[in-house]
């Protein structure tokens, strides 16, 4: 079972280069959502032998809210305000991919060396997270389209969610459901603001933000 | 005795069988396009008829010219005589054998790159400058490939360590060696071996002012690079090395065959990459060697 999980959680690290290599958006907003769908199954093959409906509840709503909802949101928006497609990076798409990598391997090397739990220990459950929120921060600071940020910040998110699993015993449903319920909620909003800053500045480009004047 | 005819059978093998590649891929690529295209012996052909052509050299040229092209088909096939062939093992093999295996290949490289600026044409060095500009990032995926192979195998000798299963980062390394095989031999997505467009060539763009024998001899060196590499991918991917001998020259034969018909079917479902974007795909072949070799090397400690 252990190993299932693991590999499920290495096309997860794989999916986070993916998304650092990728130089078109829907690109970006696909491996965001594969991502997330792949996560909303590990509770299932995590708890495969005590499966209560709580669980298979968590896991469903996980899987249609990041793999179709939010990419949904996310594609409307950029429909909606006429993005172009190509990424323009900040840290070009080489070191990003370089960075990325020497942060999973640094994850996985580090991961020996945290105090966990026996039945942690020997999956990737925490490696997987570290590498899936540095990738985050990497797609936040290196890309300039606020819809790349966005993916990075939800790929910064199902990191966190992946860490949350280890402690799927002790959090209650209603936490996970708030949390998956601001995400959805978080990307929504971005999606309006992204209109209204592409109305206002006929770019989406987060430099030209920085230099507002009065 | 047993020995020398051992090896120059091994010699004819490698050296008869590898023109027939490009014609495969050829095949293959007129085959999708709904062609008949040239005979499957096309290469033997050209070869055969080019070897009896003259030579035209320049009068800036030095020696090199020639000489660069023949020591680079010898270290091919030095190389090729070090890799093994499954349960025959290789011609000689010794301890740290796959360096040497490196260095050859990277000596290849350099005199083609050295006969291309020969002539002082500024097209070819453009050529031998992005050849290498690129060999440096495909040199980096295959020498972390061969890493993974020796953390999984603990031996630094080839026939030892193509000889077992590579277990879980098996996927990974075939993907990453299949990228570096299309990167060194220069076939689609990096470098479109068809097009005579000044600016998209790297390898023909080395060769334009070779002909006759050097030429053939440069043809016929690349066609045995593109067997070595197939061969490389393939042992590094299947456990041939512990197999019976007639199961494993049937894999052997079978997985250089698919090898080849996947090149050809890449070559004609893809667009060559931009110029740009091609030490992206490079970066993720070592990247790809490099997880394998992170694999092999925690698969190993736990």
């Amino acid at each position: 079972m252990s190993g299932t999980l693991n590999l499920v959680i290495g096309l997860a690290m794989g999916l986070n280069l993916i998304a650092l290599g990728s130089s078109r958006l829907p690109m970006l907003i696909r491996a965001m959502s594969v991502q997330g769908v792949l996560l909303g199954v590990m509770p299932l093959l995590m708890e495969s032998e005590r499966l209560d409906w709580r669980i298979v509840l968590v896991a469903l709503a996980t899987m249609a809210g990041k793999g179709v909802l939010i990419p949904g949101l996310l594609r409307r928006a950029m429909r909606a305000a006429n993005i172009e497609r190509e990424i323009e990076p900040f840290i070009g798409f080489v070191p990003s991919l370089l960075l990325g990598a020497l942060g999973t391997i640094t994850a996985v090397a580090l991961a020996r060396a945290l105090p966990l739990l026996p039945e942690h220990a020997g999956t990737l459950l925490v490696p997987g997270s570290l590498a899936a929120i540095l990738t985050g921060f990497i797609l936040l600071i290196g890309r300039t389209k606020a819809i790349s940020q966005v993916c990075g910040y939800l790929i910064l998110e199902n990191g966190i969610y992946l860490f949350g699993l280890v402690l799927i015993h002790s959090t209650p449903l209603l936490v996970e459901s708030g949390i998956l319920l601001d995400v959805t909620v978080g990307v929504f909003i971005i999606g309006i603001i992204v209109d209204r800053i592409q109305r206002a500045f006929d770019s989406l480009d987060t430099r030209k933000l920085t230099t507002l004047r009065e | 005795m047993t020995l020398i005819l051992h090896l120059i059978l091994r010699l004819a093998l490698w050296l008869l069988l590898a023109p027939l590649l490009p014609g495969i891929i050829n095949k293959v690529k007129a085959w999708v396009a709904g062609r008949r295209g040239p005979p499957v012996l096309q290469l033997y052909y050209d070869l055969a008829k080019l070897w009896k052509k003259s030579v035209v050299l320049s009068q800036l040229a030095s020696p090199g010219f020639v000489i660069g092209p023949a020591v680079g088909w010898v270290a091919l096939v030095g190389a090729a005589l070090l890799m093994p062939l499954g349960p025959a093992g290789s011609a000689l093999s010794f301890r740290g054998d796959v360096l040497l295996l490196i260095y050859l290949l990277a000596l290849a490289r350099f005199c083609t790159a050295w006969a291309a600026m020969e002539t002082g044409s500024a097209f070819e060095g453009m050529g031998a400058a992005r050849e290498v500009s690129y060999a440096v990032l495909a040199e980096a995926a295959i020498i972390a490939a061969v890493l993974s192979l020796i953390v999984h195998t603990g031996s630094v000798s080839l026939i030892t360590m193509l000889a077992p299963s590579p277990g879980a980062g098996a996927a990974l390394l075939a993907a990453g060696l299949f990228t570096v095989l299309l990167a060194e031999n220069c076939r689609v997505p990096f470098d479109d071996p068809n097009t005579h467009l000044e600016l998209t060539m790297i390898h023909e763009a080395m060769v334009l002012d070779h002909s006759g024998p050097p030429l053939a001899v440069i043809l016929h060196g690349a066609s045995v690079k593109l067997l070595l590499f197939a061969v490389l991918l393939v042992q590094a991917v299947l456990p041939i090395g512990e197999m019976t001998p007639p199961a494993a020259a049937g894999a052997l034969a079978a997985g250089v065959l698919l090898v080849t018909i996947s090149v050809g079917l890449v070559e004609s479902l893809l667009a060559r990459l931009a110029f740009r974007r091609v030490p992206l795909l490079l970066t993720t072949a070592f990247l790809l060697c490099v997880f394998a070799l992170l694999v092999a090397w925690k698969g190993d400690a736990t």
